[in-house]
């Protein structure tokens, strides 16, 4: 059968070589060291030298250590009993439960054909107006969350998954804290949720290689779903501390890096695993909610900036609200035109008395007196913020639209809004005089 | 004949390393056998007897000791009747041909011919038996939707031929050898619809490159009045996410005045390429009254295909450009975005080792950008007739900022430069073009004083903002505050268009010189104001009047009735009156 190989040459990190002939690359191995047994994956062969990245990390590894190809690529089982389940990085699992082992995927599949897909046209309600009204999320949509660390990104991300109406949620937790994992869990546990999510987590304290598995084996099983007609959701945080896996791997290899260490093609890296957001001609979807955390709340660090060259707009977190500038849905306008007809003229306006509410802030903090217009702006922008952007605000949209109505209604004149008198008519609340 | 066989020694991501035994050509392509595929592969460099290759798929799956079978030829695009209308990856497989044969997924390993060998094109000989012709001559014509598609001598040939054969006018497939060719020697060589073309070596059948002077009409009133583009010349729009380089893309595809546009989806989001994909045969082409489609080519090697195809996707594209130039064409590339592909040289030159130039870009990285862009040009055929292409590249800067090495190698070598700018597109100021910091070398559609006296005002009226900012409205005096009015007016009444606004989204070149005309006067008017307040109030009725005009169609009442309102507004306030 397979040959077993005693001889390690090298270890470096978490990568090893070994002597060994009839390798393929990319091909699987078993590697017993003297803390256990872990897989490991050819990443790059040259001559009779295999450099294999170990999993579990080179701890514990002896020179002697046992290595036993396994003559396949990393991959993942793929059946309904995953529902429910935690299983780690390499997809063993993480509770209790037994190991799966038939219908085997591979993993990092290839790129669907750009003719197979469809123009995204159905919204993904939130319950959330700032997401909903000014910021729709489309199904099939790839979208992160920009937020500095210390912001609620995943209490927001696991509120999205709740109320999302989709059929599976899988979420990939890479370096997390074994306490938000465990909340992550008992979130979904609690609503009732957790037979339809499948959880892939790696903690911070778990080997790094694992974490740079975490996407790739998330979205291969997302895709079979996808593929069965599924509407899956995928969420994956924190996608910082994927890069940042990269990292490490890269520098060990002794790649040249690009841009603040990082490899230089950390954008290809993490374009190949956002693109697996799909909806399929005549099947289901993937939808991709991402957290990328702002190392110094930097939006020009390199993993937010090469995230948002690829995702199809952003959300920034900011002071644990949804920032209206800034954020940004690239795909609303393929939805907010047909949710109802006065969706886009309250999101517009809205936003732009908003904007004009910031330059009163602005004038007032440098001691400039208010006229009668800006203390009406005054009053409008702390309602704003409170009713609306407010996280722990949770109404449907045509709710938040007719409340955005009355906000207006209770601080302007219909004309000072500079809506159309047609909307005005129709919508612009009567007063009870 | 025996095929000149490798064996792999070695492979690192998407570079195989291979011994070889029989001579290999640089840049030669070669197919790296695994399970029954063959996985295509360029020879990039060669040291003794290996060849290092960059694999245009997924390399998993390939041992040490795999054959690799050198074709002998290099890296080519086929060129014939029936590109137009189709949608190609970067190594010129039709898509929708390959969904049709592997479903939903790009399966490695697949190639197709990119032109259909069953369909039949109507024949039209136009060079008689006896004609001396070189390559690049035109032989005969068939139509290819609203073009005449000439079948030329292939540009392969050197040196002059006669004609010894040709068919008959009539049906025939691509492949049909549709005349025959007779060298000094007497050698013959016949002659099909399609012939292939190595596609990092520039098409050069023609009489002799000319200087781009002919405006290239684009239909946005920033681009054709203040940055213009001519036909044959080469443009570049850098600029941060968000900030709207694909929408302007976009717009430019489908209003720009030239006979036929490729897209080039290099890197970017598949999710783009599918609105054109789907969105432009349902569109007509106000030019023609046709499906936009019919002009339109897509090559696309979307952000999660190979990275080495990437690079290769520009060049698959500038040769297609080329090709349709040598019919008399006006042809415009525009490619999405030129800094993914200056990534994937990155990655590839970080595989090979190679000492690394600024952020880690390899030291060729300027000539290799220069050399593409060279690839545009307007040339004069041989018979007299002249055609162009015209290349706009988007740039993505890493952080949006322009003193990174893509974005400086390609000011050096393009005519003008569009510059989008994170604080107008956060102040949904579209298309964010910056007004003061980009530049175009080239001549636009509207009279150059009146555009440089409105640059002036712009330039003027953005330094009163700067004061302002540190001594309020109240330390300005009414002059610079009246100057600094006229400026935002400029904006927001000309600069600033709506690009889906059907009427306000493209604004033709007569149009333009009309409506700037009439703007260019009230910029240069003296007007006068009681205060401040009346000044603002004035100008912002003033662009909200402005702003109706742009969007009611030139020749209707209405657009009358509001120039003559704006007239009476002048002649309220002008001091003459």
């Amino acid at each position: 059968m397979h040959k077993v190989y005693h001889r390690i040459e090298q270890v470096a990190g978490s990568v090893i070589t070994v002597r060994a002939d009839g390798v393929a690359y990319g091909e699987l191995a078993q590697v017993v060291g003297t803390l256990g047994t872990s897989l490991a994956q050819v990443i790059r062969l040259d001559g009779e030298k295999v450099f294999l990245q170990v999993f579990a990390g080179s701890r514990g590894i002896a020179t002697d250590a046992q290595v036993r190809f396994l003559g396949h690529k990393m991959d993942v089982s793929f059946t309904d009993a995953l529902l429910g389940r935690v299983f780690n990085g390499s997809g063993e699992p993480r509770d209790n439960g037994p190991a799966l082992d038939e219908h085997r995927i591979a993993i990092g599949g290839p790129s669907v054909n750009p003719a197979k897909r469809i123009i995204p046209r159905k919204m993904v309600r939130t319950g959330i107006p700032m997401i909903d009204v000014f910021n729709s999320l489309v199904e099939s949509q790839k979208l992160p969350i920009f937020a500095a660390a210390g912001e609620p990104y995943n209490q927001l991300l696991a509120r999205i998954a709740l109320q999302a109406e989709v059929d599976i949620i899988i979420l990939g937790g890479m370096g997390l804290k074994h306490d938000d994992y465990l909340q992550f869990r008992d979130t979904l546990e609690k609503n009732g949720a957790l037979s339809r999510s499948i959880l892939f987590i790696h903690t911070a304290a778990d080997p790094t290689v694992e974490c740079q598995m975490v996407p790739d084996i998330s979205l291969a099983v997302a895709e079979q779903f996808a593929l069965q007609n599924k509407r899956v959701l995928v969420l994956l945080t924190d996608m910082t501390s994927f890069a940042d896996a990269l990292k490490e791997i890269a520098i060990t290899m002794e790649q040249i890096p690009a841009n603040r260490g990082y490899p230089g093609d950390l954008y290809s890296q993490l374009a190949s695993r956002y693109e697996k957001a799909v909806d399929f001609e005549g099947a289901g979807s993937i939808t991709i909610l991402a957290v990328t955390t702002m190392p110094g709340d930097d939006v020009t660090h390199p993993v937010p900036d090469n995230t948002g060259y690829i995702t199809e707009g952003q959300f920034y977190l900011r002071n644990g609200r949804i920032e209206p500038f800034g954020s940004l849905s690239r795909l609303k306008q393929q939805v907010n035109g047909r949710t109802r007809e006065d969706h886009r003229t309250v999101m517009n306006t809205m936003i732009q008395l908003y904007a004009s509410y910031k330059e009163t802030l602005e004038k007032q903090s440098m001691g400039f007196r208010m006229s009668a217009w800006d203390r009406k702006l005054l009053r409008y922008g702390e309602r704003f913020e409170k009713e609306m952007m407010d996280l722990s605000v949770n109404i449907p949209l045509e709710a938040a639209l007719d409340l955005g109505w009355q906000i207006m209604a209770d601080c302007f004149e219909p004309e000072e809004t500079g809506i159309s008198s047609k909307l005005i008519e129709k919508f612009w609340p009567k007063k009870n005089a | 004949m025996s095929e000149n066989i490798g064996k792999i020694v070695g492979v690192n991501g998407n570079l195989i390393t291979v011994r070889f035994e029989e001579a290999i050509t640089q840049n030669e392509v070669g197919y790296a056998r695994t399970g029954g595929i063959g996985l295509r592969a360029e020879v990039i460099r060669i040291r003794g007897d290996r060849a290092e290759m960059q694999v245009f798929e997924d390399t998993a799956g390939l041992k040490v000791g795999d054959d690799v079978v050198f074709s002998g030829n290099l890296l080519s695009v086929e060129l014939g009747p029936g590109l137009l209308g189709q949608v190609f990856d970067g190594l010129q497989n039709p898509l929708p041909k390959l969904a049709e044969q592997c479903g939903f997924f790009l399966q490695r390993g697949t190639y197709l011919q990119a032109l259909d060998r069953d369909r039949k094109w109507d024949y039209t000989p136009v060079a008689k038996k006896g004609d001396e012709v070189q390559a690049g001559d035109t032989i005969g014509t068939v139509p290819e939707g609203i073009f005449t598609h000439r079948i030329m001598v292939p540009f392969r040939l050197s040196g002059k031929y006669t004609v010894e054969e040709t068919v008959a006018a009539g049906s025939y497939g691509i492949e049909t050898v549709v005349a025959k060719l007779k060298d000094a020697r007497g050698t013959l060589v016949d002659v099909t619809m399609v012939q292939v073309w190595p596609v990092k070596v520039p098409i050069k059948a023609y009489a002799e490159r000319l200087r781009p002077v002919e405006p290239l009409v684009t239909k946005v009133r920033i681009i054709d009045t203040f940055f213009p583009v001519a036909r044959g010349g080469v443009y570049c729009i850098p600029g941060p996410f968000g900030a709207g380089k694909t929408v302007l893309q976009q717009i430019t595809s489908k209003y720009a005045d030239v006979d036929i546009v490729l897209v080039a989806a290099c890197g970017e989001r598949a999710g783009e390429v599918v609105e054109t994909l789907r969105e432009f045969p349902e569109l007509t082409d106000p030019r023609t009254g046709r499906s936009l489609m019919e002009r339109t080519m897509i090559v696309c090697n979307t952000s999660s295909m190979p990275v080495a195809a990437r690079e290769a996707s520009v060049y698959t594209a500038v040769t297609i450009c080329e090709y349709y130039r040598q019919m008399g064409l006006n042809v415009l590339l525009l490619a999405d975005s030129t800094s993914r592909w200056a990534q994937a040289l990155r990655e590839m030159s970080g595989r090979l080792e190679e000492i690394p130039g600024e952020e880690a870009f390899p030291a060729y990285l300027e000539s290799t950008i220069a050399s593409f862009y060279e690839r545009g040009g307007v040339v004069r055929l041989r018979d007299g007739s002249t055609g162009s292409v015209t290349i706009g590249g988007t740039v993505s800067p890493a952080g949006g900022n322009f003193d990174e090495p893509v974005t400086q190698a390609t000011l050096k070598v393009v005519g003008a430069f569009h510059g989008l700018n994170r604080e107008r597109s956060d102040a949904r100021r579209y298309p964010a073009i910056h007004p003061l910091d980009s530049w175009s070398r080239y001549t636009g559609v509207v009279d150059a004083a009146q555009v440089a006296d409105a640059r002036r005002i712009l330039r003027q009226g953005s330094e009163v903002n700067q004061m302002m900012k540190v001594v309020g409205e109240e330390g300005t005096s009414i002059e610079d505050f009246v100057l600094y009015l006229k400026s935002e007016y400029l904006d927001a009444a000309y600069l600033q268009q709506d690009s889906f606004h059907d009427v306000d989204g493209a604004t033709s070149a007569d149009r333009q010189q009309y409506v700037f005309g009439k703007i260019h006067g009230i910029l240069m008017a003296t007007v006068k104001f009681a205060d401040k307040d009346a000044a603002r109030k004035w100008f912002l009725q003033l662009t909200s009047v402005t702003k109706d005009w742009n969007r009611v169609a030139m020749d209707t009442d209405e657009f009358k009735q509001l120039e003559r309102r704006i007239d009476a507004m002048l002649a309220e306030v002008s001091e003459n009156a």
